[in-house]
């Protein structure tokens, strides 16, 4: 039986930086999916023998307490240490002399709209919604909320390519346009490019980003509610 | 007018400016835009809200050209 020729669309923008990680599989959702699951096991398989231990522990012997609290500690300093690492993602970088970044931020206000400008100034990220989540992009990395009201995040290492003598120089806002350009391009790709540094709850994420910051992450969760109702 | 912007260390630089029906700025625009390119920039044109494409030939119609670097992991 003759099968007719299929007839296809323009191929998506891939993002040429892609190349260098051709090994990673290209992110999507299920991907995504599948790597938020494996940080949430992973963290479990920290977590459950040191709880585990203590619980032991206290049974064999109550003269174990300051051991077995030991023990719940390591339990929860894991996690945190994994959240802290995710939070660094975002952190403020050394900022160019006040021109420049004058004049950085007006291309970086060009690019956005008045709200993403405005959580800009307060919070230092730029809100983006894309197809995966809601990104929050920084001068050296990104958030991406994804799920029922951004439960999990996805905390990504992601910046110019410094190998390159110029990246160096460059004023704040433009280390974000060069990412978000990026991001609009091939979100997927961005996605793929960009390295995790932690995946897991928001809210323990927010515990560790300073109070700017977590401003960010609240819009971002109200955008994604809005998302949700224009759906339903 | 369009415009060819490079962003750099001073927030961003013009090198270029032209109209479609200005056929010595459009061939400075876009000799400028293939030094970029082979000094290993990426073009950049905005397309709408929260969209962005990459382009290897010099839109004459855009009215803004970025050019930027590659990015990685980090």
């Amino acid at each position: 039986m003759a099968v007719a020729p299929q007839t296809l669309g323009p191929a998506p923008e891939v993002l040429p930086e892609t190349a260098a990680v051709h090994w990673r599989p290209r992110a999507d959702d299920a991907r995504l999916r599948r790597l938020g699951r494996l940080w949430t096991l992973t963290t479990a398989a920290h977590v459950v023998p040191f709880l585990g231990a203590a619980a032991l522990l206290i049974w064999l012997n109550p003269l174990a307490l300051p051991v077995a609290l030991a023990c719940v500690a390591h339990a929860w300093v894991i996690p945190e240490l994994y959240a802290q690492r995710g939070a660094n993602v975002v952190r403020a970088r050394r900022r160019a002399g006040d021109g420049p970044e004058r004049r950085a931020l007006g291309l970086l206000g060009d690019l956005v709209g008045h709200d993403a400008r405005e959580l800009h100034a307060r919070t230092g990220l730029v809100l983006e919604p894309g197809r995966l989540g809601t990104w929050l992009v920084g001068e050296a990395g990104a958030l991406l909320l994804r799920g029922d009201r951004g439960r999990r995040v996805h905390c990504y290492c992601v910046r110019v390519d410094e190998r390159v003598a110029a990246a160096a120089e460059l004023p704040s806002g433009d280390r974000i346009a060069h990412l978000l350009l990026a991001l609009r391009a091939d979100e997927q790709g961005f996605a793929t490019i960009a390295n995790l540094a932690f995946s897991g709850a928001r809210w323990r994420l927010r515990r560790r980003l300073k109070a700017p910051m977590r401003q960010a992450i609240d819009a971002a969760v109200a955008g994604l509610d809005r998302r949700s109702s224009d759906r339903a | 007018m369009s415009k060819l912007i490079i962003m750099d260390h001073t927030g961003h630089s013009t090198l270029a400016e032209w109209t479609p029906d200005d056929p010595v700025a459009v061939e400075a625009a876009v000799q400028a835009f293939r030094e970029q390119l082979d000094r290993g920039y990426l073009a950049m044109v905005s397309t709408g809200p929260g969209h962005a494409e990459q382009v290897r030939e010099l839109p004459l119609n855009a009215p803004l050209v970025i050019l930027r670097l590659p990015i990685a992991g980090g």
